[in-house]
């Protein structure tokens, strides 16, 4: 079997890791004083176009941004509509926070023991104040009617509410130049309006928001185009908040705010330098004593190690997994983890090299640690699987964090089994028969 | 080597470790973060220096207690407080800005509803459940019989003590804090060890079939046979982590001592708890037989 020799292997390695070594490369960078800028991926064949740029995908607590959960209080809803509310709830977050313009925000729910969460991720956003403010209310609009005289004057909804609009936009009031929220209604709204000023002529037509007040301009005549003014005292930023609730739709249900992580783009930077000194650091000494160790073989178990390194950074590109801080330290722990298949493998080797010929001896070794080799690394994937929580069981933790550092342990705990078995076996039986002759 | 012979030993050293881990637990209980308990915590960097005191009494002057404020390097506080309204954290910001005089930025900033504590410790309990569970039944499958199973996962049980108790001394005197990345490392130390025990359990396994033997016997060698490369495993794992714990930055350090801790008593527990365990019950069962 000529083809499958291990130096056909090895070259297949190396190409393989020649690879993955240009996907880990950074965008731009400098070697011995020229700029560098390294190349995606951009096939065009016939039909098929495929475009990915190779840029590590950085969590919340790197990049910087907000964590937000939300708790919506159902216990209004009958039992049989919760389902619709809490998908409603979302939908109307998820417009919100579109329309609100951060890029690539998340909304999910969670549930646990019959509490309703949302959880809000907006990347890169400097201070959340406006995000929580628009986010959390409510946000019914009302129109209601004047009834009663002098000190009986009372407030009395009516039909017309904010689900009936069919848009809202800014614009400015064309006298004061004051910031107003232009709504048109739908077409059933724009009648219920029409017949509503009809019966009000002359008199308040008072606007709420959530049971407050916004404004109550007088009627002066019927007014029949199915659009008007909402014009508060509102500062620009509120008149925008409110043009997008009001597009997005009311909440179902009031949420409120019950968590809230929100981490500096300079805290994010900061950590990724240092621990990136870190790892640096680490590799080096565990290669140092690698070869201390083991000599030769520590050299092969280097190489390999490398190899490691340059394969999950690629491959955290290509999936791709958003790399967190917990993250970065389950791919040093990997790392360590990695150097013991072929810890084992070697000490292995120690014992039977004084029974057997060397290239025996080899083979022996690799196939006598394998089993302990998988049994054990079996047990390491059991527990990254319950912190990935892969099925989104409730009962268990649904965090961003500790599903990063799980996901990049159970990656690293996977390529070093290849790394380890392949790579540094196939070294070894050329690095081997190279000795004999 | 006849390392089963000094089994008391063993027992001993882990008890008096645990020991005074239970007593810190006892006298000094967990310094949980506010990831369990609920509360605020801001990092906040100031343009123009400030003294600690200067930034703690107008906080307090807002009506908000201080739980701990922790001067932490570059012109940065990192404070702790109760949960806190948007409010009161633009209010803390520019009472903060106004004094020092200078731009304050705010690194971090995290609040906790006290709903979120209650909820992570049953679902950590779970996980903790789960996962020990699935490593029980895998192992006592793979070595076809209980007591592996059992003594592994009470090895592994002994290093999550040996953590807990660590971390009651080092939240007493360094402030560590059980938060969520406690919890995480938590389970990565219960697979980590259970690696270790897997390995010796493998060679016990192996000479099993070929020699036979008491698992006495059996269990000397296999932990001679793995001494060196369990040692060699852990320090490559240990060299990773120091270089963390020194240089990884304060949101990943105690992250990183905890690995450090479990990754120590994960090494010591497989060779000294767990096999000198199965041995033990071993030589139990043999003589009830008799008997």
């Amino acid at each position: 079997m000529r083809f499958s020799s291990p130096l056909t292997k090895i070259i297949f390695i190396f190409i393989l890791a020649v690879v993955a070594g240009i996907i880990s490369l950074p965008k731009n960078f400098k070697l011995l004083g020229r700029q560098f800028v390294r190349p995606d991926l951009n096939l065009q064949m016939g039909k098929i176009s495929i475009v990915r740029n190779f840029d590590l995908i950085l969590g919340l607590d790197l990049a910087g941004g907000s964590h937000l959960v939300f708790e919506a209080d159902f216990s209004n809803i009958p039992e049989e509509r919760r389902a619709n509310a809490v998908s409603g709830v979302r939908d109307v977050i998820e417009r919100r926070v579109n329309l609100f313009g951060v890029g690539e925000p998340s909304v999910q729910t969670a549930s646990f023991e019959g509490k309703q969460r949302i959880i809000v991720e907006l990347p890169g956003i400097k201070d959340p104040k406006d995000a929580i403010e628009l986010i959390g209310k409510t946000a019914q609009l009302l129109f209601a009617e004047v009834e009663g005289e002098g000190e009986n004057q009372k407030l009395v909804p009516t039909e017309l509410t904010g689900a009936d609009l069919s848009s809202a936009d800014v614009t400015f009031d064309q006298t004061g130049g004051k910031p107003v929220v232009a709504i048109k209604f739908t077409d059933e709204g724009g009648k219920k309006f029409t017949s509503l000023t009809q019966k009000n002529v002359g008199k308040p037509l008072p606007i709420l928001l959530d049971g407050q007040l916004v404004s109550a301009p007088t009627v002066q005549e019927v007014i029949t185009g199915g659009s008007a003014v909402i014009s508060g005292d509102f500062t620009l930023e509120e008149a925008k908040n409110l043009a997008i609730q009001l597009n997005a739709g009311a909440l179902p249900v009031p949420v409120k705010l019950v968590e809230e992580r929100t981490v500096g783009a300079s805290l994010g930077a900061e950590s990724v330098t240092k621990s990136v000194r870190a790892g640096l650091v680490g590799l080096v000494m565990v290669l140092a004593f690698m070869v201390l160790a083991y000599r030769g073989l520590g050299l092969v178990a280097s190489v390999g190690l490398i190899i490691f390194g340059v394969l999950t950074l690629a491959l955290y590109k290509i999936l791709p997994v958003t790399l967190t801080l917990p993250g970065i330290a389950g791919f040093l722990l990997s790392v360590g983890m990695a150097v013991d298949s072929n810890i084992l493998i070697f000490e292995r080797f120690k014992e039977e090299k004084g029974k057997r010929p060397i290239a025996d001896a080899l083979e022996v070794s690799f196939g006598r640690a394998w089993d302990s080799i998988r049994d054990a690394n079996i047990a390491t994937l059991l527990t990254a699987f319950v912190l990935a929580n892969p099925f989104d069981w409730q009962f268990l933790h649904t965090s961003g964090p500790v599903r990063g550092f799980a996901l990049t342990l159970a990656l690293g705990i996977g390529i070093s089994l290849f790394t380890g078995i392949v790579v540094s076996r196939n070294l070894l039986r050329v690095f081997v028969k190279e000795k004999k002759q | 080597m006849n390392w089963m012979k000094y089994r008391l030993i063993y027992f001993a050293v882990s008890v008096s470790v645990i020991g005074a881990g239970i007593i810190g637990l006892i006298s000094w209980g967990l310094n949980f973060g506010v990831d369990f308990k609920g509360g605020a915590s801001l990092e906040y960097k100031f343009e123009k220096s400030i003294s600690t005191e200067k930034v703690q009494s107008k906080i307090e002057d807002k009506g908000v207690e201080i739980t701990s404020i922790q001067d932490i390097s570059g012109g940065a506080y990192l404070i702790k407080l109760r949960s806190i309204s948007q409010e009161e954290r633009q209010d803390i910001k520019s009472v903060l800005e106004e004094t020092s005089g200078g731009a304050v930025e705010e690194l971090r900033f995290e609040n906790v509803g006290p709903s979120i504590g209650p909820e992570l410790i049953k679902k950590t309990f779970y996980a903790l459940a789960i996962a020990a569970g699935g490593i029980l039944i895998w192992v006592s499958l793979q070595f076809k019989s209980l007591k592996f199973g059992v003594s592994a996962i009470l090895a592994t049980l002994h290093d999550i003590l040996v953590l807990l108790g660590g971390f009651a001394i080092l939240g007493h005197f360094f402030g560590a804090e059980i938060d969520f990345l406690f919890v995480t490392a938590a389970l990565t130390i219960l697979s980590f060890s259970v690696h270790d025990t897997i390995v010796v359990y493998d060679r016990i396994r192996e000479s099993q079939k070929r020699l036979g033997g008491s698992l006495y016997d059996l269990a000397n060698k296999a932990i001679t046979q793995t001494m060196v490369r369990s040692l060699n495993n852990s320090f490559t794992i240990i060299f990773m982590l120091v270089a963390l714990v020194l240089l990884g930055g304060v949101s990943i350090k105690w992250f990183a001592i905890a690995l450090l801790i479990g990754t120590v008593s994960g090494t010591y527990s497989s060779p000294f708890v767990a096999v000198p365990l199965l041995v033990t019950w071993d030589e139990i069962q043999k003589k009830l037989k008799k008997s």
